[in-house]
């Protein structure tokens, strides 16, 4: 069926969902461990190596889901291992978050040589576009679970920050770890578990890339997404559900490239492919002010210090 | 901190070991005793991979210390990383983490490569000098533009920094496919070259390019810039605190874009060493990472532009190791990532033990 | 192997003065004394990216592995070295610290200005590049070129593609508009309309050699304008090929056989046969030949080789892919050959003008053929 240019419009909605979910995963993972006031830029290694390690499970034993789950388990060693370092005094934590990353990325480069050849299963799909008699819509709106999946966290863990305790706790760790160890809270205790749930995560993220889309275990797998993951969390001002919105921004805007240059839009195809960076630098600059800015950011972070 | 070894030092006195010295010696053992844990680290992991611990440090030795060809080889690689590294050190001063001096290499390289081109007759010592200004300027335009905006707009300055850096990255290959091409470099769109003679040369003797003088004098003047004026005395103390800087009357928003402009030019000036000591051409890789592992360099050295140059060299040393180690071990290329993973993971868990070495000695004498 | 494959000081010195008595052709030089101290031939072979990315650099680390099998080949290789000076300090490691005698640095950017550097400090090892660009006289006698022209075997794919397409529409995810691209884009169109003459080809340029994500948004957007057969020119076909597979079209793979990868709809392939290349190079070093400073070929001279043909091929089609491969192989074959006109209108090549595939005309190659939706601008 000719869709013309609605196929652009087609393509930014299934892009949204295709390519905004491991976004999705890695931001809310930095989000939560974010808000107990550390960060952690070694997600783009753990992205990587959830990748990996899903991509060798799934192909070892036949279930991609248990693939997704060793992935986020390896991310959550990976972010342990970022927090534990991080808790002594004066290690410097963006600087351990970048040595991550190359350890990360390399550990899976390494680990991961043997896999990249055979085939691992697939993440199912579930098809949410059997509405509609238009085949690139249907196929736009073929999503994986772990969207959903996704969702369901984005909502959980807002719920879950403002209405448990434990949610309590973390938020207190972040604002101020002197009141919180006044109050008796062990504050490594806290970052360590919200560092390492954070990876854990991230690790599905990565494991998302390598077994659903673009459904590829290579080196070349990642071109910097953890890193930007993390760079959208301050987009979304720490909050979970802005999160969800950001990612999807992000996937449409990412997908717009291509889908531009299918319906006869060659010129400059390098400027669009950077539309979501220069779309996201752009809305930071309108709705950032020296007076709001900041607002939400937990106040142990080390980069609003 | 300083003052705390002090009075701990008073108790010790019986060892009769002079202050200074242990002071001086403190940060030598650690980061002594920090190669060494990560190398076990390393060897460790290797074993696993099967290949034999002793055998890969003779290796790795033998490709970044072992010849002056390794020397050499070491050194070129350090070159680009001692300029990119200031990129993020000297904003550091400042409070501010920025990480983009990829984008400030690849403007930088881009703009000195096009000035090259606008003056063909001209000697070469202008053309040099003209395209290390106008890379300069580019660069340091490009890294202001993360400063001003954090200033003004209080943008996170290092989300705005890595966005500029995948802009700028886009800008370049745009410009070299279609504007500035060279319709002659077919294959691998290009601008024109610069010519032959406008090429920086080697240092006599040697197999290196000047463009290692170029990043020595950078650090040492960017110490001086930091430590030993007005402006870098009060760069850190805006750095230390914003509130107490404005009432002591500094011009935090002048400081800002001065220091991010200084660090964006060290960025251009090696994008510049790229194209006029290498390539002779912009192209698609002046994107070559240089800025990332500049960022681990600036982290590693503490932001202190002397500590620059070592930390340059280690991690140059590193990557010089990983094709002896591919060939005579059949390692991956992933193995040299690993270890410097592991090496800068330790060296920065070792932050930890500086002043802990007193309480140590306090503890045994007491 | 046979113990009559080692060489003896006569045959070195035999060989040698061969060599030297047909140097006024241009021919390599070649040092004696690097010869009697070690029997082997060693061979150095740098890769851009990982060896085992299922394509560009796997094609040569495949061609690499067939003749280390030898054993009076030492081969050994380096992945992943980018082209800035770094792969010139690769070169020389390999030539001072491993004794290589031959380089074979694989990716297109090595030559200028890396290879031309470092040669002219080791005349007596020879550096081979993959790309084609050796000119007589302007570069050092110890450089060499090798390349194949597997755009023949992207003109059969096209044949085969243009074949079983039912909506006649191709599509082909490519990453730069480069000469060597455009001429795959080309060849496989023309090989397409030789059999369904008003098909098209949807281009979309993703921009660099190896991006996943984009990658596959380029497939699904070609798969949502109705494209139904798709190709591509990237370092990796990986993620074009399941993407394809996945949204159930067909697909023909480029650099090395990804049939495992589509079981369904990868109908052919155009692959790359390097092995033929280097084990030939090896044994012409081994017996002390010249070796020849440029060496290019097709389908007929086995530097490529089409994929074997999926089941759903039908018999017309696999005839007429057939009868073109015969036609390459007896070297009858002309592909750019006038009246023929680019995809803006002009003519790009006048009737009556016909181009071998050795002429350098077509490695300036900047248009797209009359038929291919897309633009060679970016």
């Amino acid at each position: 069926m000719e869709v013309g240019w609605w196929g652009v419009l087609i393509a930014v909605l299934g892009g949204a969902i295709r390519i905004g979910t491991p976004f999705l995963f890695v931001s809310l993972g930095e989000c939560l461990t974010e808000k107990s006031g550390r960060i952690n830029l070694g997600l783009e290694g753990t992205l990587v190596m959830g990748a990996m390690t899903g991509y060798a499970i799934a192909l070892h034993s036949g279930s991609p889901w248990l693939g997704v789950l060793c992935a986020g388990l390896a991310g959550m060693l990976l972010g342990a291992l970022h927090s534990w370092l991080c808790s002594f005094q004066r290690v410097n934590d963006i600087a351990v978050g970048i040595a991550m990353m190359l350890f990360g990325t390399g550990l899976a480069f390494f680990l991961g040589k043997p896999y990249i050849q055979p085939s691992a299963p697939r993440l199912p799909s579930i098809d949410l576009g059997g509405w509609s008699h238009v085949p690139q819509l249907q196929a736009a709106l073929q999503i994986n679970g772990l969207f959903l999946i996704g969702i369901i966290v984005a909502i959980a863990l807002r719920w879950i920050l403002k209405n448990t305790s434990w949610g309590l706790k973390v938020r207190v760790v972040g604002e101020s770890a002197d009141a919180a160890r006044a109050l008796g809270l062990p504050v490594d205790r806290i970052r360590l578990l919200s560092t390492a749930q954070g990876g854990f995560l991230a690790g599905i993220g990565g494991s998302y890339l390598s077994l659903y889309y673009p459904f590829n275990w290579s080196e070349g797998l990642s071109s910097g997404q953890g890193l930007m993951a993390v760079a959208l969390v301050i987009f979304a001002r720490w909050q979970p559900l802005a999160c969800l919105w950001v990612s999807l921004l992000w996937g449409g805007a990412a997908a717009l490239g291509p889908a531009l240059q299918s319906v006869g839009i060659t010129y400059g195809y390098y400027i669009f492919n950077a539309i979501p960076y220069i779309m996201t630098l752009a809305v930071m600059i309108i709705t950032c002010s020296p007076r709001r800015n900041l607002l939400g950011a937990p106040h142990e972070l080390t980069i609003t210090r | 901190m300083a003052g705390g070894r002090g009075n701990r030092f008073d108790q010790v006195v019986s060892m009769d070991v002079p202050k200074n010295l242990h002071k001086a010696l403190e940060p030598f053992l650690i980061i002594v005793g920090s190669l060494s844990v990560s190398m076990v680290l390393f060897g460790g992991f290797v074993a696993a991979a099967g290949a034999n611990p002793i055998e890969v440090y003779h290796t790795m030795y033998r490709a970044a210390f072992g010849s002056s060809f390794s020397w050499q080889n070491t050194l070129v690689r350090a070159t680009p990383l001692m300029l990119t590294a200031l990129c993020t050190a000297l904003p550091g001063y400042l409070g501010l983490i920025i990480i983009g001096g990829e984008g400030a290499v690849v403007i930088g390289g881009l703009a000195a490569a096009l000035a090259a081109l606008t003056m063909p007759t001209a000697p070469p010592m202008v053309v040099l000098t003209t395209m290390a200004f106008v890379g300069m300027v580019a660069g340091g335009i490009w890294l202001a533009i993360g400063g001003a905006l954090r200033h003004y707009r209080a943008v996170n300055e290092t989300i705005s920094s890595l966005l500029l850096n995948y802009i700028a990255i886009a800008v370049l290959n745009h410009l070299v496919t279609s504007t500035f091409r060279d319709p002659e470099s077919l294959n691998h769109p290009s601008t024109y070259h610069i010519g032959e003679a406008n090429m920086i040369g080697l240092i006599p003797g040697t197999d290196l390019h000047w463009g290692l003088v170029f990043g020595i004098v950078a650090c040492v003047l960017a110490w001086f810039l930091m430590h030993r004026t007005v402006f870098g005395f009060g760069s850190q103390i805006a750095g230390g605190n914003v509130r107490a800087a404005q009432i002591a009357g500094l011009p935090v928003g002048r400081l800002i874009l001065i220091v991010c402009f200084v660090a964006g030019a060290a960025g251009g000036l090696a994008g510049m060493v790229e194209v006029a000591a290498i390539h002779g051409r912009a192209n698609d890789t002046l994107n070559a990472n240089y800025g990332y592992a500049g960022i681990l360099v600036a982290f590693v050295a503490r932001n202190n532009p002397l500590a620059i140059l070592p930390v340059a060299v280690l991690l140059g040393g590193i990557r010089a190791s990983s094709g002896l180690l591919q060939r005579a071990h059949e390692l991956p290329d992933a193995t040299v990532l690993v270890m410097q993973g592991i090496i800068f993971l330790v060296i920065l868990f070792s932050e930890t033990l500086y002043g802990r070495f007193s309480q140590l000695q306090k503890q045994g004498v007491a | 192997m046979a113990p009559s494959h080692k060489l003896t000081r006569r045959q070195v010195l035999k060989g040698t003065a061969a060599v030297g008595a047909l140097g006024m052709l241009g021919s390599l030089d070649w040092l004696g004394q690097a010869w009697g101290a070690q029997d082997k031939v060693k061979m150095g072979f740098i890769f851009v990216g990982p060896r085992d990315d299922y394509g560009y650099n796997q094609a040569h680390f495949e061609g690499k592995s067939a003749v280390a099998k030898l054993d009076w080949v030492k081969a050994f290789d380096e992945e992943k070295v980018p082209e800035t000076i770094e792969v010139q300090k690769s070169m020389e490691s390999m030539v001072q610290l491993d004794g290589a005698q031959v380089l074979f640095p694989t990716s297109f950017g090595y030559f200028d200005p890396h290879i031309l550097k470092v040669a002219p400090q080791y005349p007596n090892v020879l550096f081979l590049h993959c790309g084609g660009l050796y000119q007589e006289g302007k570069h050092p006698k110890n450089v060499g070129s090798y390349f194949g022209y597997i755009d023949e075997s992207q003109y059969v794919a096209g044949i085969v593609a243009g074949g079983m397409t039912k909506t006649g529409k191709l599509g082909f995810v490519a990453a730069k508009p480069i000469p060597q691209v455009l001429r795959n884009i080309n060849s496989y169109t023309l090989g397409a309309r030789s059999v369904r003459p008003n098909c098209t080809t949807n281009v979309i340029f993703t921009g660099d050699w190896s991006l996943p994500v984009r990658e596959a948004e380029a497939t699904n957007s070609l798969v949502d304008q109705g494209i139904d057969v798709i190709t591509c020119h990237v370092d990796s076909p990986k993620v074009v090929m399941t993407t394809a597979e996945k949204r159930g079209i067909y697909c023909t793979g480029y650099h090395v056989n990804q049939s495992k990868l589509a079981p369904r709809g990868y109908l052919t392939g155009a692959e790359w046969n390097w092995a033929k290349v280097y084990m030939d190079y090896a044994d012409m070093i081994r017996k002390g030949q010249k070796v020849p400073n440029l060496v290019r070929g097709g389908l007929k001279e086995g530097l490529v080789r089409v994929s074997d043909y999926n089941q759903v091929v039908t018999e017309s089609v696999r005839k007429q892919a057939d009868a073109a491969k015969a036609k390459f192989m007896s070297g009858a074959m002309i592909v750019y050959k006038g009246p023929l006109k680019d995809n803006a209108g002009n003519v790009a090549i006048p009737a009556g003008k016909e181009y071998v595939q050795t002429d350098y005309w077509l490695e300036s190659m900047d248009w797209l053929v009359e038929g291919v939706i897309g633009s060679t601008k970016s």
